[in-house]
């Protein structure tokens, strides 16, 4: 697999600091997994909070907290190895995969109509989670995002204003830019998009559509 | 006079040097430190690296947004992963630092996204959160670590917003009323300095 299109250093630092919202994250996570360049990125990052929790001014915990822990330490059991990754063997990634499972072709697809269909993840708090269904040739209507919007191809691939997106590639936009992704080949393309807002559709066919999208 | 400024830059460069060796071996100890316990399970090796990170780890709990007695428990629940997670530790990918402060953070994420699960059922007025920290921090700016220092003010706050307080880039925009692009602007030429100056000066 071959990755072209990478995350924003300023959401990879929003992804260390803990700010991303909860589908976010997950796509991010689901990204790491494929994408060697983005995981050292975030070795960067993440050592950016680890130089500050040394700096920071430390606070002492109550007496006997070390005592507590150290009476528990025997009593439980260490994580198991399983956590170290496998290679990604399915067309979703794993930290994915746990909520939608490893098959794409058996998940529970709403059409929407004009040849897209989606798959709402439901994860709660702030945004969206969802994955979309778009057939060859079907373009998604013009849209702005009133925030950010991050996109991660599993299947097939698009082009935009902003260039071709295959699988693996992400689209990480914000408010600055209105897009139309076009399926470009005969497969149909699926992915999963994460957002912090509600998407802004613009033009007549933007808003006929809004409603069955929701997003 | 011209030779005795330039020994005394010489001396200023030389003790900075030191400044920056003695901190890489405290990096390097801590790591050391935890590569060992995942082999030993060495309850004092364990008690030495709670008596240094568990204050810290609850200072920064704090920092997240956290009451005083959720941080003590998180902080708990945070340590106890490092002992059951230290075999997963590779030093040559983290030090011991970073790699604590992922579990922490993780372990604010998973309890924040409980809680807000259930604030949005039942919105309460607060007190303004962004005033909580306000004035704090001067006295974070002269503790951090050198390259973090040397960056411009507007991007070392924008930093310590992310990382100390936990607030998305939108809620940065909002609170330091500048756009969204600008955040997001400021964050990257911070990132793309700090990896070059650790570019030269590895973590490990």
């Amino acid at each position: 697999m071959k990755i072209s299109h990478h995350f924003d250093d300023a959401t990879l630092i929003a992804y260390s600091s803990g700010t991303l919202t909860k589908g976010m994250a997950l796509l991010v996570e689901s990204h790491l997994e494929m994408c060697e360049h983005c995981m050292e990125q975030v070795q960067t990052s993440n050592r950016i909070g680890g130089d500050l929790l040394r700096q920071i001014e430390p606070l002492p915990m109550k007496s006997g907290s070390l005592d507590q822990l150290l009476g528990m330490l025997d009593s439980v059991e260490t994580e198991s190895l399983s956590e170290i990754a496998a290679p990604v063997t399915s067309e979703v990634p794993r930290s994915l995969a746990h909520y939608i499972g490893d098959d794409l072709d058996k998940i529970e697809w709403k059409t929407m109509g004009l040849g897209v269909q989606q798959y709402d993840l439901k994860l709660g708090g702030i945004g969206a989670a969802r994955l979309l269904r778009i057939q060859p040739g079907v373009s998604v209507p013009h849209h702005t995002h009133t925030a950010n919007e991050l996109t991660l191809i599993l299947r097939g691939s698009y082009v935009d204003e902003l260039g071709r997106f295959q699988v693996g590639d992400v689209a990480d936009l914000d408010d600055q830019l209105e897009h139309q992704p076009i399926v470009d080949t005969q497969q149909e393309c699926i992915c999963f998009i994460a957002t912090d807002a509600p998407l802004k559709f613009s033009g007549i066919v933007g808003k006929l559509v809004q409603p069955f999208i929701g997003l | 006079m011209v030779k005795k400024e330039e020994s005394e830059e010489a001396g200023v460069n030389a003790a900075a040097a030191l400044v920056e060796d003695k901190k890489k071996q405290i990096r390097d100890e801590w790591s050391a430190c935890l590569t060992s316990l995942a082999e030993t399970r060495d309850k004092l090796e364990f008690s030495r690296l709670y008596e240094y990170f568990a204050p810290r780890v609850k200072a920064y709990i704090i920092r997240f947004g956290m009451s005083p007695a959720a941080a003590e428990e998180l902080t708990q629940e945070s340590m106890l992963s490092v002992w059951r997670k230290a075999h997963l530790y590779n030093r040559s990918k983290a030090s011991a630092s970073t790699w604590i402060f992922t579990l922490a953070r993780n372990q604010c994420i998973d309890r924040l996204r409980r809680e807000k699960a259930v604030e949005y059922e039942l919105p309460e007025e607060e007190a303004d959160p962004d005033q909580r920290h306000y004035g704090e921090h001067a006295v974070l700016e002269q503790r951090m670590e050198d390259a973090i220092a040397k960056l411009p003010e507007a991007q070392a706050q924008v930093l310590y917003l992310s990382y100390y307080e936990g607030k998305s880039h939108s809620e940065i925009a909002e609170q330091l009323g500048i756009p969204l692009g600008s955040v997001k602007s400021r964050l990257r030429l911070a990132f793309s300095k700090l990896k070059a100056h650790w570019g030269e000066n590895s973590e490990n």
